[in-house]
């Protein structure tokens, strides 16, 4: 009989043998082919199904996971969701995630090689790969009130920067939206919510309005102009520019008014000062055809013109054009025809000028912290360019007080506090202006920047919702 | 009769050293199972260790008594699989604790765990020869047919399509696994018993010997309890089961590869009718050739979706598997009891689930090394039939889940979510440590310390035998 018992024994060691076959071709050699099945949503549960880090604002979350009842386990959930929407985006099963929860999702999610070391203690001691939470720069008290300064049904955004580091303060737009909307992981409920939002005018929920949408910046490009002119050693304090009422383009049968009801009219020739406390078109637009295309498209550079951002979410380049006509520079360099800009550009240029000249890489992460609390990293002030010299930034300063003080930004003054600023108004054909207000306070110690831009209005409502708040936030940072 | 040597010494202290192992192993599963998402040293915890560990050290205590030759290597293997199932089942517990109405797996099986080794522990203690139960041939035969029917009665419950199940008051039970091991008594009986008849007699045709019709009775009497269980519970598992523990049996009471050919020949059949008759059957079928087809994947019930998410798993765990507590094994459907292989090859990977298989290639070869050592022949059948059970019950299910062959719903041994599974396979347990000693133990007529010094071919002979047995 044993012979049999010996048999019965291969028999069953060949099944063994057979299933660890069939083991080794489903784990091993299969293994690609399964884990890529379009029915194998595993990759998808598992980003999903793991705890994602928190973004926070001054220690509170404003986006973070929560435990669910569904086969997620967990729920994405935003605090605040439409003051904070343009910055932490969302994290949706079917529309994918956007600006800091695409940006940071290696961080958020554990997978970035930055946390490496600790997925490997993780690993050891058996402890799930958790994301790392990320800390904003953002001021919460600054950025509502940034929010409470657009009016509900105004298209706009403000941005708030410190110029010494880059740090963003506050960064809001409006039209918003609730990020818990997309976010929620029923895709036929989102489906809904994703057409009613895009049923919003001026509303995109793939993009943040102060990075993404280029906009005419009109006359607070000027700024770019008198840098321009001043390193070009060409121009100083004295140097006196013709400042006809209408300059005649060459090659058409147009002109290039000054503003009709301005001041500008008062003088023929205008020297700098004046020209931007009165927004003077005429002078600029001789000025770039004496400096040429290249000069102002250099300077513009060195303000960070022509590139892409990642601070870390994703800012779009803002433009300046090349091979214009005389016409056409003309009126680029008022900040028209071709020319576009992101907000945070514009606040760009105001913190460069306030910083010595010294252009800072605006950041948007304060520090970054694994699950443990412990300091992954912590971002420190980067130089993005050397815009302008000293000396320049220093002239620049004073002219932008004198605007403030007697020109078209005297709805900034604070008493006591010496602001610089700059006022803009685009016009957009087939609709409202853009107005605009960037600047920075103090002067002689710029704290500081802030930049506004209101779409499709009128001049009046323009100069209320721009200037008037500038103000506002200066006292409400400078108070602090 | 055995040409292999026994060695005459008690073992027990390996056996001590390598329960350590299994309780190491056991509660350490339970540690990381609970790291994730609790509190690690909560009561389950330490309700779990000290089950394990207390009754692992009981069992070990009761063979130090009454059966101190016991192969040394069964139980701890046996306490490492209870161990790692306990701890796979608790950690897919724990997503679904959050529901209100969610009534934890783990804690339920830890019971059927202490009950199961208490039941060991009592066969251990007043069974003191495998040889009495022979005595119960018959009766065993009956009490096969009862348990079989039951879930025909009233008392059953037809649970997802199979009705294997009885209502015992406080849960389920399924009588069929305990049939297993009356069937696997009865048949050691009958043939241990009738198999010089059988041996005798028949034509030859060529190289094979084919049996009387009249000894074919007991395999058509398989066959049809087969059929039955499968007709009558739709359960395709228990079906193959039985009747692969019947043909193991026969085979290794007569040798004789034609009985092993006329088996196969009616399992053809008995499939070939169940796929025409039975849609359940052809589904499965159907499942597991065309998995991947949209169809079939979508259907409900009886569609492939169960068996492509534990291939999903399965493929997700790779070489070394997400880890444990790290994976997504909770996508599967009975991930806790019939898929629980995919949810070990999901969190431990191949290399984890290679581990697993070889503890039991171990424990079924401990089972076939006793069937050698054990001098009776209904020891030897016994022993054989219930190691190949769990052999062939590891193939059929994780042949399933891994689509070597179609998935049947059965458990797999000590590891799947189940009392009455665990409770029946830790009885088989017993009985091969039963086995086991009988097998190992020297013969009582010489004084244990000179037989343990030498070992000697004339000791073994003085154990009475009767004429014919052991002899091909």
């Amino acid at each position: 009989m044993n012979q049999a018992i010996r048999s019965a024994w291969v028999v069953a060691i060949g099944m063994f043998a057979l299933i660890l076959g069939s083991l080794t071709y489903v784990q091993f050699f299969e293994a690609e082919e399964l884990n890529t099945n379009d029915w194998n949503n595993r990759q998808l549960y598992q980003d999903f199904g793991r705890p994602r880090g928190a973004i926070l604002v001054d220690g509170k979350a404003v986006a973070e996971s929560v435990p669910s009842n569904d086969q997620f386990n967990y729920q994405r959930v935003y605090k605040e969701p439409n003051l904070y929407a343009h910055l932490t985006g969302f994290y949706s099963l079917v529309n994918g995630s956007t600006q800091l929860e695409q940006a940071s999702a290696g961080l958020l999610s554990g997978t970035s090689d930055e946390l490496f070391y600790d997925r490997i203690v993780g690993l050891l001691s058996g402890a799930s790969s958790q994301g790392a939470s990320v800390e904003l720069t953002i001021d919460p008290q600054i950025q509502q009130l940034a929010w409470d300064l657009i009016p509900e049904g105004q298209r706009g955004s403000i941005v708030v920067t410190e110029p010494a580091t880059g740090n963003i303060l506050a960064m809001v737009s409006k039209p918003s939206y609730d990020p818990n909307l997309i976010a929620v992981h029923d895709s036929e409920i989102a489906a809904r919510n994703v057409e009613q939002l895009s049923a919003v005018p001026g509303l995109s929920i793939y993009r943040n309005p102060a990075t993404e949408s280029l906009v005419a910046p009109g006359s607070v490009f000027k700024l770019v102009d008198a840098a321009a002119a001043l390193e070009s050693g060409d121009y100083d304090a004295e140097s006196q520019i013709p400042n006809p009422p209408v300059l005649p383009l060459p090659g058409t049968t147009i002109g290039l008014p000054n503003y009709v009801n301005g001041t500008c009219a008062t003088r023929t020739t205008a020297d700098l000062e004046f020209a931007l406390e009165q927004s003077c078109n005429t002078p600029f637009a001789q000025i770039a055809w004496d400096l040429g295309e290249d000069a102002i498209q250099e300077q513009a550079r060195l303000f960070g013109f022509g590139e892409r951002h990642q601070i870390p979410v994703a800012v779009e380049a803002s433009q300046f054009p090349s091979d214009l006509s005389q016409p056409e520079l003309a009126q680029s360099a008022i900040g028209q025809f071709d020319v576009k800009v992101t907000p945070l550009q514009m606040a760009m240029v105001a913190s460069a000028i306030a910083n010595d000249g010294v252009l800072m890489k605006p950041n948007l992460i304060k520090a970054v912290r694994a699950a443990d609390l412990e300091l992954i990293n912590s971002p420190s002030p980067e130089v993005l360019h050397e815009s302008v010299s000293a000396g320049t930034a220093d002239q620049l300063t004073e002219w932008m007080v004198n605007v403030v003080d007697n020109g078209t930004g005297r709805g900034a003054q604070i008493p006591g506090v010496e602001v610089a600023g700059k006022t803009g108004t685009a016009e957009v054909e087939g609709r409202g202006d853009n107005a605009w207000f960037t600047g920075f306070a103090p002067a002689d110690d710029p704290q500081v920047a802030v930049t506004i831009v209101m779409e499709d209005v009128d001049l009046a409502t323009g100069s209320q919702l721009t200037s008037p708040n500038a103000k506002q936030i200066f006292e409400a940072v400078l108070n602090q | 009769m055995s040409d292999v040597l026994t060695v005459p010494r008690s073992r027990r202290n390996v056996e001590a050293a390598l329960l350590l192992l299994a309780f190491a192993v056991a509660v350490g599963a339970n540690f990381v199972a609970g790291l994730e998402r609790e509190d690690p040293f909560n009561d389950y915890f330490w309700r779990q260790a000290a089950t394990l560990v207390g009754m692992g050290i009981l069992v070990h205590l009761i063979l130090r008594i009454r059966a101190k030759y016991a192969d040394p290597v069964i139980l701890p293997i046996v306490i490492a699989l209870n161990g790692i199932g306990l701890a796979m089942i608790h950690r897919l517990d724990l997503p679904r604790m959050e529901n209100p109405d969610f009534v934890p797996v783990a804690p339920q099986q830890l019971t059927w765990t202490a009950v199961a080794i208490v039941a060991a522990s009592v066969l251990l203690i007043f069974l003191r020869d495998h040889r009495i139960l022979r005595r119960f041939t018959y009766i065993s035969l009956i009490v096969s047919a009862l348990l079989l029917l039951l879930p025909l009665t009233p008392l059953g419950l037809e649970i997802n399509g199979a009705r294997i199940w009885i209502n015992v008051g406080f849960g389920t039970f399924q009588p069929g696994e305990v049939a297993k091991i009356t069937l696997a008594i009865f048949f050691a009986g009958y043939l241990s018993t009738n198999r010089d008849l059988i041996l005798l007699a028949g034509k030859k045709l060529g190289p094979l010997q084919l049996p009387r019709f009249k000894d074919l009775a007991p395999m058509i009497a398989a066959w049809l309890v087969s059929i039955g269980v499968l007709i009558l519970q739709r359960d395709l598992g228990s079906s193959i089961l039985f009747f692969g523990l019947f043909m193991a049996m026969i085979y290794v009471a007569t040798s004789r590869v034609s009985w092993v050919l006329i088996g196969l020949a009616m399992i053809g059949v008995g499939a070939f009718i169940a796929l025409q008759l039975f849609s359940h059957v052809a589904l499965r079928f159907d499942s597991w050739l065309n998995a991947f087809d949209p169809e079939v994947y979508n259907r409900a019930p009886g569609g492939s979706q169960q068996v492509v998410q534990g291939l999903f798993g399965l493929a997700n765990g790779g070489l070394a598997g997400t880890g444990f507590g790290q994976g997504r094994p909770d996508l599967v459907t009975y991930a806790n009891s019939d898929m629980i292989i995919a949810a070990l090859g999901e969190e431990l990977g191949m290399i984890g689930v290679f581990a697993i298989i070889l503890l039991y290639i171990l424990l079924v070869s401990r089972g076939f090394r006793a069937a050698l050592g054990t001098k009776d022949g209904f020891g030897k059948l016994l022993a054989c039939g219930l190691s190949f059970t769990i052999a062939l019950q590891c193939f059929v299910v994780i042949g399933g889940i891994t689509r070597l062959i179609p998935l049947t719903g059965l458990t797999t041994p000590f590891m799947s979510a189940g009392g009455s599974s665990l409770l029946a396979n830790w009885i088989i347990v017993a009985l091969l440590l039963l086995i086991s000693e009988t097998a190992r133990r020297p013969v009582r007529t010489a004084a244990p310390s000179e037989q343990a010094a030498v070992p000697s071919a004339s000791g073994r002979g003085a154990l009475p035998r009767r004429p014919k047995e052991g002899s091909r």
